[in-house]
């Protein structure tokens, strides 16, 4: 009787642990095979023959200059969206967190970037940051700023700015509503007692808002570098990585070395290196704000 | 009297600035999308010359042919079918497991929640190959039923995680009743923890829909016939054969988005409830 309620039980989970072996554990196991191996993804795959060591690693690290591009402007977009979008964000939702008329449209309205889908997004960018026919470039000529305008993708200067900026369109929103709700959870009686106190507006945000914000900001600035550092569909669809490697990132390097060389191993190997730098990443700055909190 | 009044001018001024200032992000956000259907609406010459956001003479008709020649009605329909079956997937598979893992006991239990807790910790990219593999090997590339697998697997620890943690807030006492009253286990889940767990449901619900609806990149490895893809694989093919049919490429992105901000303008609450939630745990 009781081993039949323990099965009963079991069943309960069953399809859930059936399903995340299979397309979580299973693929998971296999990236750390593959990455020991060359193969080009249609041979019949035997490990024995294709295993090569650590060789892909090796030139990941040592030869593959355009991965170690690629990487450099993801960093690149990150660090703006760090401080340029969430600044923009804070602003925002210090703006919002007054009692100011229409605070809920304008929540709804900033979150709409966010629920579009990259490809969307990056489309419409892409037709009005257009060269020739873009309402971007007209704008400016209409303003008389024509010295500036130019083929805003294709021109390998402005390239990855420009698609850095619209994944800051595309991402202040969210921040905008984490930094809301971390505002909101703030007792008001501290700022009434500072106020008592005598303290001006820059004081009560220096001595009330920003020691108290201090765990939202560790959590948007986490959250914005491992969300940034993957993007990729949205450069799939404005740029495709180009001009040359201007806008390549690490996860369009990873799709380039399985769809476009067939090399598999060589792509399993790029998401080990990646996924390691990106936990790790997140470790330090686990670590630093612990460290921060008790100083 | 007079320091109210002092007051309350500095205080409209402020408010003022403010609001021109949220103003101008508003109007950002909302820009390109007005780009979008206006330019869905003009013809093959005038999207390069007439700048104007809403066309004098708008052409309806746009939207028609990317339904039917640019295929978008497939796609739509498509769409529509894996976000239902995906999302109800997810519901009654993660309801299930958090349930147990809430309310039923049997060894190992804690391991097996731990394990989709780390799972959602592990930054994965690019976990794409492995599972491109897998569906070779399982002869599920091309499939529906493939694609549906994956995506369930992808939303099912947040939702397992989500729901787990509202079971355990939930009181005992109905389900005490309904065992009493004879109810099984299934019973007691089916007829008392789900009603009861509509609110948590309501977040799964509404974040898978977007998720699975956005999807692009498992979409682009998986389906190789146009008759199976979403929108926003269609949407890249389109783009990468039409090249310059602006007006329409545009119809069909309106077309893909339309959806989207309906549910988004109906639901905001919710969403904003869940992205809270959400990043708390991640």
């Amino acid at each position: 009787m009781r081993t039949k309620s323990t099965i009963e039980n079991y069943l309960f989970v069953l399809p859930a642990v059936l399903i995340f072996s299979i397309f979580y554990i299973y693929p998971f196991y296999k990236v750390f095979t593959l990455a020991l191996c060359q193969w080009d993804g249609i041979a019949q795959f035997s490990f024995a023959k294709s295993f090569i060591g650590l060789r892909n690693f090796k030139e990941l690290l040592m030869q593959d200059r355009v991965w170690w591009q690629a990487m450099t402007q993801a960093g690149y977009i990150t660090l703006i969206a760090l401080t340029f979008q969430n600044a923009l964000a804070l602003a925002l939702a210090l703006a919002c967190d007054r009692d100011i008329k229409g605070a809920n449209i304008y929540r709804v309205i900033f979150y709409i970037p966010p629920v579009l889908s990259g490809v969307v997004v990056g489309l419409v960018w892409r037709w009005i940051y257009d060269g020739n026919y873009g309402l971007l470039n007209y704008w400016l000529q209409n303003i008389g700023l024509s010295h500036l305008i130019t083929d805003w993708l294709s021109n390998p200067k402005t390239a990855l700015t420009s698609v850095a900026v619209i994944h800051c369109w595309k991402g202040f929103g969210w921040g905008f509503i984490i930094f809301l709700a971390g505002l909101q959870t703030i007792p008001r009686q501290l700022y009434e007692a500072a106020k008592v106190d005598g303290a001006n507006s820059w004081q009560m945000f220096k001595k009330v808002t920003i020691p108290l914000m201090v765990p939202v900001f560790i959590l948007v600035s986490i959250l914005t570098i491992l969300g940034t550092m993957q993007v990729f569909v949205l450069i799939l669809s404005m740029t495709g990585g180009g001009p040359g490697y201007h806008t390549e990132v690490p996860v369009t390097r990873i799709l380039a070395s399985m769809v476009g060389s067939s090399r598999f191993g060589y792509a399993c190997s790029q998401s080990i290196i990646f996924g390691a730098i990106l936990m790790a990443v997140s470790f330090i700055q686990i670590r630093l704000s612990k460290y921060m909190r008790q100083a | 009297m007079h320091e109210g009044t002092k007051y309350k001018i500095e205080r409209f001024c402020k408010d003022s600035l403010l609001h021109l200032f949220l103003i101008a992000v508003a109007v950002t956000c909302i820009f390109p999308l007005l780009w979008m259907v206006g330019s869905a609406l003009k013809t093959q010459q005038t999207v390069f010359s007439d700048m104007s956001i809403i066309p004098r003479h708008p052409l309806w008709s746009n939207f028609y042919h990317a339904w039917t020649k640019g295929n978008f009605g497939i796609y739509f329909l498509n769409s529509i079918f894996y976000t239902v079956t995906v999302v109800f997937g997810i519901v009654v598979v993660s309801s299930l497991a958090a349930f147990a893992f809430s309310r039923l006991q049997f060894p190992g239990k804690n391991v097996i929640f731990y394990m989709f807790l780390i799972a959602m910790m592990i930054p994965l990219p690019g976990s794409f190959v492995p599972l491109y593999v897998l569906m070779t090997k399982l002869h599920l590339v091309n499939t529906r039923i493939g694609y549906i697998l994956c995506m369930i697997n992808v939303g099912l620890s947040f939702s397992i995680y989500l729901l787990k943690t509202f079971f355990d807030k939930m009181p005992h006492a109905l389900e005490d009743a309904s065992r009493i009253d004879g109810c099984s286990k299934l019973g007691i889940w089916w007829h008392v923890a789900l009603p009861l767990a509509r609110p948590a449901i309501a977040v799964i619900v509404i974040f898978n829909s977007l998720n699975v609806w956005n999807e692009y990149i498992l979409a682009t490895l998986i389906f190789s016939s146009k008759s199976l893809m979403p929108l926003q694989r269609g949407l890249m093919i389109f783009q990468g054969t039409h090249i310059t049919e602006y007006p329409l490429l545009m119809a069909g992105m309106a077309i893909t988005t339309l959806p989207i901000i309906l549910v988004y303008l109906l639901m905001q609450k919710h969403i904003i409830k869940g992205i809270t939630a959400g990043t708390i745990v991640g």
